[in-house]
């Protein structure tokens, strides 16, 4: 480590697993309810948690993405951080308000908590992945705002170059479109269309510039090569994500009451959305063979070449089978989206945070080259396990989609099995699912347990 | 392919690419809330309609069922409840709607369960109200049959 305030990473990292582990084993429960309605029930009704698991996971990411970033920027600014302390009280304020917030989920009923006073003045709650009640948002406002300052200030102190450059770029980004997630109107289609510039706009746009910059920087302190050569790559990178993304918003316009246009722009930009996640695997795998050095931390660039296919996969290929109008008709709200949203949530961004930890955290552990060859055989074990479980459960529920459009969806209205009945006909595919999501803990679990190998003397 | 394009040939991409990406979508957007309203019938957005906009929200409804195809897939589709549970008729369906609300949970052993909400006459008339209006908005005839 060459700054003594990268150590602030570390918390951050930490964290973020420790809330992964809970979204995976919320993600675990309904599972198990889709087979067994009544398991739980009514101390957890489903839709809690949904909640809990997908409030997780965004704020995990947001952990992980935090700590990535109070790591990489000293190093990439070539100067302390301007102010580890902020940086310190901004992770206890963010991981007691998150801590509060799963509670009040588990515990109080969410109609109570949409009464609560900030809410009742300024009603924000009860969307999807925007449950958050209105003085949590407010509170994440402060944490990202705060967060950006410390960024900003260290990246404008020091050594300015692409890296620091386009991931503060993202996170301006990120900042901004969370603010509509304070704009909500009385009519529901005006609510649709501004909740996906949050949404969408993370995800496929501003994410991806954190992404690229993230994976960019691993590439670099992993394969040793020219900063001028990964800069082009970064551009174009982000140039593509930009171009298909920002009009690709348009693929969630088809059926939610905005004008017919959408159909065609949203159809003709989001089929470009699969480019800068292709691009991203030719940048991982061509850095990686024309490395110059030979790093000891070979499962970090595991990871990150890992990142750019599950990416690639999930983001690209799986949003792609259904990004076209005249195919999202059939698809649309069906659980092949949840199929493509598993695998890019965890191929994009949940594993650039693994790449991320598994580049920084040896070196904040005072293992400068990286954890022994034992360590990270297990660890290599927990890659394949998670990544294996990830395909597996999103393939399950691709079957569970496809089904579900047979059934539901394909025939007239008078030979069309309704929603309960088709879902009583998939049950089997649903336990395919159970079972891959139990191997993805269990992979995680490993994935903990490397953190603790002996090595050998 | 790339050895061809340089370092400053790729910012250029971005910046253009990127301002061009951002002109776009900034104009569409606003010409799409122009259209919105119409599109929507935002004219017959009452009061009810409003509050049975809060209580679908203040109840988190879009944890378990879509709403024009969005939300969760663990419940059915509810953007065109009114044409299927109500056919079309208004007093039929709230009083459905009613009888249903008041019955949850279903007793049958480890099916999907939905919770009690304990919601009065009127927020039940109000939720009515708002899942009419969603049911005639205009959203390119999805679904594709009435099972939603």
């Amino acid at each position: 480590m060459k700054y003594t305030s990268q150590m602030v990473a570390k918390p951050y990292f930490i964290f973020a697993l420790i809330l992964l582990a809970g979204e995976i084993v919320f993600g675990l429960g309904m599972g198990i309810q889709y087979l067994y309605g009544d398991f739980l029930f009514p101390a957890i009704p489903f839709n809690v948690m949904r909640m809990v698991h997908t409030n997780l996971l965004i704020v995990l990411l947001l952990f992980g993405f935090m700590g990535a970033t109070y790591y990489l920027i000293p190093e990439e600014s070539e100067r302390e951080l301007w102010s580890p302390m902020l940086a310190k009280i901004t992770f206890w304020v963010f991981a007691a308000a998150g801590v509060a917030t799963i509670l009040g989920y588990l515990l109080v009923p969410y109609a109570t908590l949409a009464e609560s006073i900030a809410n009742s003045f300024w009603p924000t709650m009860g969307r999807e992945f925007l449950e958050q009640p209105t003085i949590t948002k407010v509170g994440i406002v402060f944490v990202v705002l705060s967060y950006i300052l410390n960024v900003t200030m260290t990246v404008i102190k020091g050594r300015k170059t692409t890296i620091s450059v386009l991931l503060l770029t993202g996170l301006f980004g990120l900042a901004f479109f969370f603010l509509f997630a304070f704009y909500v109107p009385n009519n529901l289609v005006m609510d649709k269309f501004f909740w996906w510039f949050v949404v969408h706009l993370w995800v496929e746009a501003t994410w991806e510039l954190i992404l690229g910059a993230l994976l960019a920087f691993v590439l670099i302190k992993t394969t040793g090569v020219d900063r001028e050569h990964i800069d082009k790559w970064l551009y174009l990178i982000i140039a593509m994500t930009l171009i298909s993304g920002l009009a690709g918003t348009g693929h969630h316009f088809f059926y939610m009451g905005a004008p017919g246009y959408w159909l065609w722009i949203g159809s003709i930009t989001s089929a470009a959305e699969p480019i800068p996640f292709f691009l991203m695997i030719l940048f991982a795998f061509n850095m990686a063979k024309n490395r110059r050095i030979q790093h000891n931390n070979k499962i970090a660039l595991t990871w990150a070449k890992g990142t750019a296919v599950v990416g690639f996969l999930g983001a690209g290929v799986w949003g792609f089978l259904h990004t076209l109008a005249p195919i999202n008709y059939y698809t649309h709200g069906t659980q092949l989206t949840a199929a493509h949203g598993h695998l890019s949530f965890f191929g994009a961004y949940v594993m650039i945070c693994f790449t991320m930890i598994s580049y920084a955290m040896p070196i904040l552990r005072g293992r400068p080259h990286g954890n022994g060859p034992k360590s990270q055989k297990v660890e290599l074990t927990s890659f394949w396990m998670m990544v294996i479980g990830m395909i597996g459960l999103t393939l399950a529920l691709t079957v569970a989609g496809i089904m579900q459009i047979e059934m539901q969806r394909l025939p007239d209205a008078a030979n069309a099995l309704g929603f309960m009945e088709t879902q009583a006909a998939i049950k089997t595919v649903y336990a395919v699912r159970l079972a891959f999501g139990v191997m993805v803990l269990a992979g995680l679990f490993t994935y903990f347990y490397s953190f603790f190998v002996k090595e050998a003397k | 392919m790339t050895e061809r394009i340089t370092k400053n040939m790729a910012r250029n991409i971005y910046f253009g690419g990127g301002l061009f990406a951002i002109l776009l979508f900034t104009g569409l957007t606003f010409d799409t809330v122009q259209k919105i309203p119409k599109l929507s019938h935002d004219d017959k957005i009452t009061e009810s309609v409003a509050l049975g906009e809060k209580v679908w929200e203040n109840n988190n409804c879009v944890g378990c069922h879509t709403i024009m195809g969005e939300g969760a897939y663990y419940a059915p589709e509810l953007g065109n409840a009114f044409k299927r549970l109500g056919s079309g008729d208004e007093q039929a369906f709230k009083t459905y709607l009613a009888g249903w609300m008041a019955a949850q949970p279903l007793q049958t052993p480890n099916r999907r369960k939905m919770p009690q909400f304990n919601l009065t006459p009127q927020q039940v008339t109000n939720l009515a109200d708002f899942l009419i209006w969603t049911s005639r908005v205009n959203n390119q005839e999805w679904p594709p049959n009435i099972k939603g």
